[in-house]
């Protein structure tokens, strides 16, 4: 047993118990950082404040919210937002910061890509990373759900439909996510359990996961450079603060954050006070209505990149329906981040403009899934239809493309680039109706989905250039 | 420039265009432009006889006009109740005494003349599918006179939830105020006369459904799912904005017409103000925080850089 003595102070007392000294050098004190980093390594504590943000002003929201069909939208409309004490400003910080965390999720995330945070001892931030997207789009996609307004009705409607589109089980799929042939009472009180208590917890624990990740690899930092973290902390220590290549989490990298998270609850707060309807949808104060179909249906926008690629394909390919075509896709760029690791065959850790062919990648990919976010809310109509399939046939395109692009494959490239090119021209002429979606077109999208599936297995990973 | 705002500059443009993408230019894709409201009823023409208020009051005996409508103000109680009104009618007739308030003039004459035509419902109502108000085939006078006398009972100030009442309330409920479409919503001593009333809401709601083709939604939350700017032109011309719909032009005046806006601002969305003010307060804050924590970061940095 460890040896105790009588403590002269509480902190005193607790430690012996704790080892809290120990614990917060572990932690913090003498976690190290890179020095050379800008502040968009802030994005990550900066989730972390809207994370904690919604969690509470989640629990004032659960204390009046109603989750039954009949009760819940005034209870949102009505209780929160005009009776209960400072109400509405828990709602519109809840919501606002529900929409806002994926705006900083898609900058951290991009920040990854670009400065090859992926890779080399880091896949597995990275694979935490995803989880942590994936559950956090499914905390988005429930609690958007609880008004009960129209929006809510009807996303929930189309969305739960889509697991109709996986093959055999499709159709009981649906009904046991619904638990109702249609979107119900019971669909809204399962959607409020998952909402306020399965998946925070998951949430919870990944971003636990998250870190832990962290910890060994360490952060990247803006050269890609491999820093001996132990060599340089010594130096931090010894006093050598200017000269070593660390600083320590706290206070000093904490410091910085600090300051971005100040500047960035401006931002935040703006919205929440002047500019929420991008968030909090006017269409969704119209209770929800089953008998009336809203003209335009649409999900929140950062699902717009992945319905788009759902919408983008209009006609029917061989044996495949267009609905078939764009679930596959649909399927496909939900979980393709999650490879990205695999599909980048270079081992070099560099910023993407050191990195040739990868920073055109790069901003071709931003790009598109602008292009693929705005053209997921206009209606698909007329050209709006062709410009969906190129930018989603592009986006999958980019991944097809990354391996031979990464190991410097340049025959298969051109192999990826002019069967894509040939699939934009015949989707024209199909668009067009110059030309009959015919066995032409399903060879191609064979030759294309192999591209895609084959590559990242077949090329062989090279070393970077140091 | 700075590397650091150089990145700052590149993810705001980004984020920029695409919030442009999605709301501005998407709505205005979505929502089709329309003319926005003038509230001048350039289609009706005006009434250009000058009317008499004395001889008005006997017009609107003689005319019939309340064997339907009720005008409190001059001692004419309304000859039905609500209920039995929508089940002859299909809606209740609106009491007249303080709806000069809100109908603009020139539309009121119209209304009166051809009622129809005016609340540009011809698409709804034929003679095979009469409107409940009949047209009125009474002279120009005595047509000037009818307006004159409702003018001179109107009151010159009225509230704004009184706007709402006597301009919306015969076909919309508006529960977030209390107020149903048979008028406000009373204490009930016990749950028989509560099953009393919302059996009668349930009928006049059903006669209402029978008339117009449709129920009209509760407006309660219509300030945040429409706006004012919507609500505004709507209201001035149903027609412009939802083709061939049931809701009548109601015609009126453009003061009348915030009024009821208001109202409903002040039903829907209450916190407006409040949340106006507070904002300024909250962003200051972070404002002045930012500054402290800039300071903060530049002395821990000094050691380190
Ligand atoms: C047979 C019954 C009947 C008679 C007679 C009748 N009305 Fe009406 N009136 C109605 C009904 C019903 C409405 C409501 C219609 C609706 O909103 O769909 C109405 C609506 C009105 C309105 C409201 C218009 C608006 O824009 O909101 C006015 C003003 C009016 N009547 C005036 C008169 C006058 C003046 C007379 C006599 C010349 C008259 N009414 C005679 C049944 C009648
Ligand atoms: C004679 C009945 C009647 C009166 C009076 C009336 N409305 Fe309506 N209103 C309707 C009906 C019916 C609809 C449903 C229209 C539809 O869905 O086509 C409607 C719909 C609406 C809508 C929703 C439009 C949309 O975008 O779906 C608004 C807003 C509205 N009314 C406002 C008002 C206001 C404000 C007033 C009073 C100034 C008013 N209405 C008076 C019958 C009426
Ligand atoms: C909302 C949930 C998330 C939280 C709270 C979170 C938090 C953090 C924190 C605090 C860091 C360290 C500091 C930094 O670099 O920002 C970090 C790093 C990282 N995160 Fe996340 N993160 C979240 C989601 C994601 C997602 C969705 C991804 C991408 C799939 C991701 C990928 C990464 C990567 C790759 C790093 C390492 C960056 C580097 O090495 O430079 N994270 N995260």
């Amino acid at each position: 047993m460890a040896h105790f003595t009588k403590a002269n102070s509480i902190y005193e007392w607790l430690d012996q118990r704790l080892a809290l000294t120990k614990l917060w050098k572990v932690l913090a004190a003498e976690y190290w950082i890179p020095k050379n980093i800008n502040f968009l390594w802030a994005m990550g504590v900066v989730l972390m404040t809207m994370f904690t943000i919604l969690v509470i002003s989640g629990i004032f929201l659960l204390m009046y919210y109603k989750p039954d069909t009949k009760l819940a939208f005034d209870s949102v409309n009505y209780t929160i937002m005009q009776e209960v004490w400072f109400g509405w400003l828990w709602r519109h910080m809840h919501a606002v910061a529900a929409s806002v965390v994926f705006l900083v999720i898609y900058i951290h995330m991009f920040t990854a890509i670009y400065y090859a945070s992926y890779k080399r001892g880091r896949e597995l931030i990275w694979i935490s990373g995803m989880l942590l997207f994936v559950t956090f789009s499914a905390e988005a996609f429930s609690g958007y759900m609880l008004p009960w307004g129209q929006m809510s009705y009807w996303a929930a409607q189309v969305i739960t439909n889509l697991f109709g589109g996986i093959p055999f089980i499709g159709d009981e799929l649906v009904i046991w996510i619904r638990g109702n042939f249609y979107v119900s009472d019971p669909t809204l009180t399962r959607f409020f359990m998952l909402h306020v208590f399965l998946l925070p917890l998951i949430i919870l624990m990944l971003i636990g996961l998250h870190f832990y990740t962290l910890r060994i690899p360490h952060v990247n930092n803006q050269d890609g450079e491999d820093i001996d973290f132990d060599a340089e902390a010594e130096k931090y220590k010894a006093g050598l603060k200017k000269e070593a290549k660390v600083i320590p989490f706290w206070p000093v990298f904490l410091s910085k954050d600090f300051f971005v998270v100040s500047v960035f609850m401006i931002f935040y707060f703006y919205l929440v006070f002047y500019h929420y309807d991008f968030a909090m949808d006017p269409i969704n104060f119209d209770p929800a209505n089953p008998m009336k179909t809203p003209p335009h249906i649409y999900p929140e926008w950062y699902f717009l990149w992945s319905y788009e690629v759902l919408r983008g394909f209009f006609f029917d390919v061989g044996p495949l329906s267009a609905m078939d075509m764009g679930l596959i896709a649909f399927g496909i760029a939900n979980v393709i981040f999650f490879f990205l690791p695999w599909f980048d065959k270079n081992d070099e850790v560099a910023p993407a403009h050191r990195r040739g062919g990868f920073f055109i990648w790069f901003w071709l990919l931003v790009f598109d899934m602008i292009i693929l976010t705005i053209w997921g809310k206009l209606p698909p109509t007329g050209f709006n239809a062709y410009i969906g399939y190129v930018a989603a046939v592009g986006f999958l395109a980019l991944f097809a493309a990354l391996p031979a692009l990464t190991a410097r494959r340049r025959g298969l490239l051109m192999l990826v680039i002019i069967t894509t090119l040939l699939l934009f021209i015949v989707g024209y002429m199909v668009y067009a109706e110059t030309m009959e979606s015919g066995i032409i077109v399903a060879l191609l999208f064979l030759l294309f989905y192999a591209l895609f599936f084959l590559s990242p297995v077949v090329v062989k990973r090279v070393g970077g250039a140091k | 420039m700075n590397r650091e705002l150089k990145i700052l500059a590149i993810i705001v443009i980004l984020v920029g265009i695409t919030y442009w993408g999605i709301e501005p230019y998407a709505h205005s894709v979505m929502h089709p432009h329309h003319e926005p409201a003038t509230f001048k009823y350039e289609d009706l023409k005006p009434l250009n006889v000058k009317g008499d208020a004395a001889r008005g009051k006997e017009a609107i005996v003689n005319n019939g006009c309340t064997g339907c409508h009720g005008i409190e103000a001059a001692g004419f109680p309304a000859p039905m109740d609500p209920v039995t009104a929508s089940a002859t009618y299909g809606v209740n007739p609106p009491d007249l005494s303080n709806i000069a308030s809100v109908v603009d003039r020139k539309f009121l004459a119209n209304f009166i003349k051809n009622p129809v035509h005016a609340a540009l419902l011809e698409h709804k109502f034929s003679d095979s599918k009469p409107y409940p108000m009949p047209a009125f085939y009474g002279s120009d006078q005595d047509l000037a006179d009818i307006v004159a006398y409702l003018e001179s009972i109107a009151k010159k100030d009225i509230s704004t939830r009184e706007a709402y009442e006597v301009a919306c309330m015969r076909c919309h409920n508006l529960k977030y105020d209390n107020l149903t479409v048979l008028g406000e919503k009373p204490k009930f001593k016990n749950d028989v006369e509560r099953a009393e009333f919302e059996l009668n809401l349930a009928k006049y709601e059903a006669n209402l459904q029978n008339y117009l083709g449709t129920t009209p939604p509760d407006l309660s939350m219509y300030i945040r799912s429409r706006g004012p700017e919507y609500i505004r032109d709507f209201v001035e011309n149903p027609q412009k904005i939802l083709h061939g719909t049931a809701m009548p032009r109601v015609g009126l005046t453009e003061a009348a017409t915030e009024k009821v806006i208001k109202h409903l601002e002040k039903v829907g969305d209450r916190k407006k103000e409040k949340r106006e003010r507070l904002g300024v307060w909250v962003l200051l804050y972070f404002v002045i925080l930012s500054v402290l924590a800039y300071l903060w970061k530049k002395e821990i940095w000094k050691e380190v850089i």
